[in-house]
Order: structure tokens, then C-alpha cells, then sequence
């Protein structure tokens, strides 16, 4: 193997196999899937995230949520993913087409949060698990996000605005928690995160 | 390495020794050549890691004590891991492999670095890109895609920076005088040309036109991947390669076992990255193949490890003598385990289990480290003395950097597979729960193995600082030497 050419071909064709094998067929297979009626109940499926939600997502992507929390539910049989109550069903690529960047995961330090919308319904759970996941999960390594809070100085009576919160989590008397926008979007975002729809390929 | 052997009468004559002198001209042509470029990207490297330790000994600490440092946005769990692993891999990691791919090319083809002072811009530039990058993840603008998480407005710079680099060693392969080609060339010719592909298709299709729902995890993995297989693997076994033979003084083992462990590795590796989606939601064929195409990565590992192992065989007390070999030989351990560690995990049965555990993150330092960053620290305490003729200052701050990070990273890597395996267990047992402070769940007993873990990181730390300490140490002599203009004569055993 003294002749420069033939390893240059060989090194070009072995990757260009593997371009073609699981990036060209892929994109040519399921690239551009798209949405559909589901029978039961009429509705287009997925649908686009409201802007709020979708914002929330820019929150996600940016403090590095995926690098704990998956958002895949493996099939029946294959793992515990259905019996923890993570998902009614596995997830399929349709559930994704809405999704940029697509945020599977490699990570469980953390639940999955395929189905985290369905799961937990109350904006306040969300909003005080992020301010300090020890209120809602007691033992949880996940870091408190207080920076996506402020803290006010309370008036004569609790703003609308503010985060209810347990004794021992609540601020000094006179001042009070207020989320910030970031993590009401966030939230939203959390909310938004629903892979239930009845469709037929996940049956 | 030429071809005729000489007769008996120039044997005898003294022009023999005249070619010697001439040979070793033409070595010390050559490492002249390369050492402003070297010394510079063996500095940025070196500043990285340390820049890299550091985020990665926050990023652990975090994970059993989610309330230090807790309220600095930029340094929260998920921007100080990327943070890390960008720093570690592009900063540090892909620079030293730059340097010690541009030297073995120019020894190897006997060809002295032409106009090094390209490559000097290209590299001041790509750390421009790493220093961007790090801060924009760290300002909260990471894209989220595992192992490219450097923001779209650093990128373009870090590609053009590195395809100069690529055309520039792939130039001083055209110039060679060395007409026989030895196998680390092979290897790291084709890193040089497999890298900007990778780099390039995964910027388009992920960041600048991104693909379409789940297409984007199968560029991801294929890219992620293959940033292992294609680029820090090859250039690890070619050092290999080389060092292990140079320092011993006798030939690789087999070539017929060289050429089959390249082309399988070549054939094989880049198919291996569907195995990260073992379980999701893509197609079971992409999978399928991806898990056959790991099961074969068995064929270059053996011929490659039995290739390293037996050139090694029956020389190892001289690891008592040289600490490059000790590097050398303790990372091309380290790649046969890791490697067939990573078959098994590709497994469908395996993969149930350790698919989302602290388990791959272990493995994926035992490929990264315990392998490849240590033949780059076995291969810098090679090279760094002989371009600048200069030599190590001191055995024993070198022996402290090898014993604490093989140490370290053992203690890193044993228990938080054990752990992490133990995880994997608890999370598909749904009897288990996934977090109770009062129980045994999937949560809480991770912790102790996390705690394990950050006392190996800072074992590894003790070894940087002795390596960095090390490095400034020479770099001082040297500044002294040129000045005097005498430079100290070279006796090296390392």
C-alpha cells in the first residue's frame, strides 16, 4: 500500500457509503414525512407549538435540559418506558416533525419528558420545581433554576404574579418570588410536550 | 526504510557515515520546520485541557450537589457539560492530534513543513472559534445537538481554519521524499480527509438547512459518532503505530494484520453511530445496521490490538524506562477494552439496559481518555524535546502525570460503569422507583458512584497541573536557551 491514490479512494468510498447509507436514504425514506387526520378524533397531527411554548423551547435548548431528560418512549417490551408511565405508546418520527433541533436525548439522569404535558397539568408544579426541585421531588439532583425568578419586594398584599410557595422554600417576609418570562415559557413549552395522539404506525 | 541495502564496500566506507549525518540533517530540517507550529498548538492544547478539567470538575460536582454554584446562569449543569466536552474535544483533543498528525506526516515523509506560518493563521483562528464558541454556550446559545453544540456564527470559522490545515498536511504528503508509505500515514491521511466531510455535512444539515424531524438524529449520530471513529481514532492508532515501534527500535508486529485493521476500520467504523438510537423512534433497519456494523468493528480492534500488543510483547520492563511508552501502551490497552466494551454495549439486550445511563458517559471517557488522550500525552513528551532540543525538565513531575491520570481515569471509569450498569438495572425494573429519598430508587443510587467521580476528577487534575507545570517549565528553558543561543544537547531516553 504504497500508492497514495488507491487509499484516497478507498477513504472516500467507505465514507461516502456510510453518507449515503445514514444520511441520504433517511432524509429520501422519511425526510418528508408529513402530518395526519387522526380517525378518532379528527385532528391534524402534530401541530405546531404555540409562540409561547416555542420560546420556552429556545429556554430548554439553551440551559442544556436534554443533557438529562430524553424525550423518547421505547417500545412495549423494551425497557420499562410504558410501565413507568412515561408514555401510552411508544414514540415514532411523526411525533418529532415539528421538533428543531429534534431533542431525543441520550441521558435519563432524569425522567423522560415525551409526555411530561400529560403527566403534570399545573403550571404552579412546573414553575416551583424549576425554582427549586426539592419542593415537588424531594431527593432530585436536578439544579434549582432560580435565575429564571426574581425576587421582589412584596406591597401591602401578594402580587397575582407571584410563586406560591412551602414555608421553608418561601423568601424572607416582604419580599416575594416572581417567575420570569424564560421560565413562564418554559413551562409552556413543558406543557406542550404531549406524544399521545392515537396514531396508527405506533399502534 | 530504502529499499537497497548498501554493498560491503560502502558499508565499510566512511560515506555511510556521511549518510548518517546526513539523515539526521534532514530530522532536524524537519523538526525545525515544525516547531513554532507544534510548540503553538501544543500551548492552546494544553490550555484547554486545563480550561476543560476545570468545567468538567463543576459540571460532576453539580451532579451530587445540584445547589453549588446554582444560581450563575452561565455556569448551570447543562451549559457547563457541553462546555466541557467542546473544550476538551475541539480545543484540546483536536488540536493536539493537528499537531502530532502535521509532525508524523513530515518525519514520516521526510518533508519539512512548508510556509508553517499558514498553518499558524489557520490555528490562531480555530482557537478564536473554540474561545467564540465556548462562550456563546455558555452565554445560553448552544444548539442543543450533542457533540455540536457550538453556536452556527463560531462554525464556519473552525471549518475554514481546519480545512487549511487538512490541505496543508495533505500538500506535505505530495512533497514527500519517502517513497514507501507506512501504515500511520494511511491512518491519518484519511483522518485528515474524513473530518471536514463529517464537519461540513453535519453544519449544512444540522444547523444551516436542518433536515426535517428525526432525519436530524440520524446526521447527529452519524456525525457524533464518527468524530470518534474517523478522526481521534485514526490518528491514536497511528501514533500507536508509530511510537510504540520508534521507542522499542524494532518493527510493527505483522503487516498483513496493518492492512486488514485499516481497511475494516475504514469499512466499518462509519456505520457504527445508529447504536446511540438502539430503542428510538427511527426505523429498525438503521438500527439493525448500525449494530452489525459495531459487531464487526471486532475485526480492526483484534488485528489492530493484536498488532500493538505483540509489537509490545516481551519488551515491557522498558516501561519502567520510558514514559512515552508507558502513554502509549497504556492508551493502546485502553482502546482494545474500550472498543470491545463498546461492542457489547451495542447489543440490542445491552443497550435495554445501559441506553441512557451514566455507563456510556463512562465508556465514552474510557475511549476518549483512558485511550486517545493518552497517546496524545505520550506522544507530546516525545516530540516536544526534540523540536526544541530542549529536555524535560523534571522525570518526576512526569511520572506524577502519568500515575494520576491513569489512576484517576480508572477510578472514573470502573466505578461509574459498575454504577451506571446498576442503573440501567433499576431503571427497566418498574418495581424499582425512579426517585424516593427513602428508598432505593434510579435516582439515589446513582449518587455515590457520582461522588466516586468527582474524586477521580480531581486526581486527574493533580496530573494536568504536573503536565502543565511541566510544559511551562521546558518552554522556559527553551525561551533561556535561544537566547544564549546554546541550546542544551539532547540525551533522551524517554
Amino acid at each position: 500500500m504504497n500508492y497514495g491514490p488507491i487509499i484516497f479512494l478507498g477513504v472516500f468510498l467507505t465514507i461516502a457509503s456510510s453518507w449515503i447509507g445514514l444520511v441520504l436514504i433517511p432524509q429520501v425514506q422519511f425526510g418528508r414525512q408529513q402530518e395526519v387526520k387522526i380517525e378518532e378524533t379528527g385532528e391534524i397531527y402534530p401541530t405546531v407549538r404555540p409562540g409561547l411554548a416555542q420560546q420556552g423551547m429556545e429556554i430548554y435548548k439553551a440551559n442544556g435540559c436534554i443533557y438529562c431528560h430524553s424525550q423518547q418512549v421505547r417500545p412495549e417490551g423494551y425497557g420499562a418506558d410504558i410501565a413507568r408511565n412515561w408514555g401510552q405508546r411508544r414514540t415514532v418520527s411523526r411525533d418529532y416533525l415539528h421538533d428543531n433541533p429534534v431533542m431525543l436525548g441520550t441521558m435519563r439522569t432524569g425522567p423522560d419528558l415525551s409526555n411530561i404535558g400529560v403527566r403534570q397539568t399545573s403550571v404552579l408544579w412546573h414553575l416551583q420545581h424549576l425554582y427549586n426541585p426539592q419542593i415537588t421531588s424531594k431527593g432530585s439532583i436536578m439544579p434549582p433554576f432560580r435565575f429564571l425568578f426574581e425576587k421582589r419586594k412584596a406591597g401591602d398584599k401578594p402580587s397575582p404574579d407571584a410563586l406560591a410557595l412551602p414555608k421553608e422554600f418561601a423568601p424572607e417576609p416582604g419580599s416575594e418570588i416572581v417567575p420570569k418570562p424564560e421560565a413562564r415559557a418554559l413551562v409552556q413549552y413543558l406543557l406542550s410536550l404531549k406524544a399521545n395522539a392515537p396514531l396508527p404506525e405506533a399502534r | 526504510m530504502s529499499a537497497t541495502s548498501p554493498s560491503i564496500l560502502q558499508a565499510l566506507s566512511p560515506s555511510d557515515t556521511e549518510d548518517v549525518a546526513q539523515r539526521r540533517a534532514l530530522l532536524a530540517e524537519i523538526d525545525a520546520s515544525c516547531r513554532g507550529t507544534l510548540m503553538l498548538f501544543f500551548g492552546a492544547a494544553l490550555v484547554w485541557l486545563l480550561i476543560g478539567t476545570v468545567f468538567a470538575l463543576i459540571a460532576s460536582w453539580k451532579m451530587h450537589s445540584p445547589d453549588f454554584l446554582a444560581d450563575i446562569p452561565w455556569l448551570t449543569f447543562g451549559r457547563v457539560r457541553p462546555a466541557h466536552l467542546n473544550a476538551v474535544v475541539f480545543g484540546f483533543a483536536s488540536e493536539a492530534a493537528i499537531a502530532v498528525t502535521l509532525w508524523l506526516i513530515c518525519r514520516l515523509c521526510r518533508a519539512p513543513l512548508m510556509h508553517g506560518w499558514v498553518v499558524n493563521i489557520a490555528g490562531v483562528f480555530w482557537n478564536i472559534g473554540v474561545a467564540i464558541g465556548i462562550g456563546g454556550i455558555l452565554a445560553g446559545h448552544s444548539t442543543a445537538i450533542e457533540w455540536l453544540e457550538i453556536p452556527g456564527y463560531a462554525t464556519p470559522l473552525l471549518f475554514v481554519s481546519y480545512a487549511l490545515i487538512a490541505i496543508w498536511g495533505i500538500i506535505t504528503f505530495r512533497f514527500r521524499r519517502e517513497k514507501h508509505l507506512y501504515v500511520s500515514q494511511w491512518y491519518l491521511l484519511a483522518a485528515l480527509f474524513w473530518f471536514p466531510w463529517l464537519y461540513s455535512a453535519a453544519q449544512i444539515l444540522l444547523i444551516m438547512e436542518p433536515v426535517r424531524g428525526v432525519v436530524q438524529a440520524t446526521v447527529n449520530w452519524w456525525f457524533a459518532h464518527n468524530v470518534l471513529g474517523l478522526w481521534f481514532t485514526p490518528i491514536g492508532i497511528g501514533a500507536i503505530y508509530y511510537f510504540i515501534p520508534k521507542v522499542l527500535g524494532i518493527p510493527v508486529y505483522k503487516y498483513s494484520l496493518s492492512v486488514i485493521g485499516f481497511w475494516s476500520l475504514a469499512l466499518f467504523y462509519n456505520w457504527n453511530g445508529m447504536h446511540h438510537l438502539v430503542g428510538g423512534p427511527l426505523p429498525a433497519w438503521l438500527i439493525t445496521v448500525s449494530i452489525v456494523a459495531s459487531v464487526m468493528m471486532t475485526i480492526p480492534v483484534v488485528t489492530v490490538g493484536l498488532n500493538h500488543h505483540f509489537t509490545m510483547w516481551g519488551s515491557f520492563h522498558k516501561l519502567k524506562d520510558s514514559p512515552v511508552l508507558r502513554f502509549m501502551v497504556f492508551g493502546g490497552m485502553s482502546y482494545t477494552v474500550t472498543s470491545l466494551h463498546g461492542v457489547l454495549l451495542a447489543l440490542r439486550s445491552v443497550s435495554e439496559v445501559t441506553h441512557f445511563t451514566h455507563s456510556t458517559i463512562a465508556h465514552a471517557h474510557q475511549g476518549m481518555y483512558a485511550f486517545f488522550t493518552m497517546v496524545m500525552f505520550g506522544a507530546i513528551y516525545y516530540i516536544v524535546p526534540r523540536i526544541i532540543q530542549v529536555e524535560w525538565p523534571s522525570a518526576r513531575l512526569i511520572s506524577i502525570h502519568f500515575w494520576a491520570s491513569a489512576i484517576g481515569i480508572m477510578l472514573y471509569i470502573v466505578p461509574l460503569i459498575i454504577g451506571g450498569t446498576l442503573q440501567g438495572v433499576a431503571m427497566i425494573n418498574p418495581d424499582v422507583p425512579f426517585l424516593d429519598p427513602n428508598k432505593y430508587s434510579v435516582v439515589t443510587m446513582t449518587v455515590p458512584y457520582l461522588r466516586v467521580r468527582s474524586v477521580s476528577g480531581f486526581i486527574i487534575l493533580v496530573g494536568h497541573l504536573a503536565f502543565a507545570t511541566s510544559f511551562i517549565w521546558i518552554v522556559a528553558r527553551w525561551i533561556k536557551a535561544a537566547r544564549q543561543h546554546q541550546p542544551t544537547p539532547i540525551v533522551s531516553n524517554v
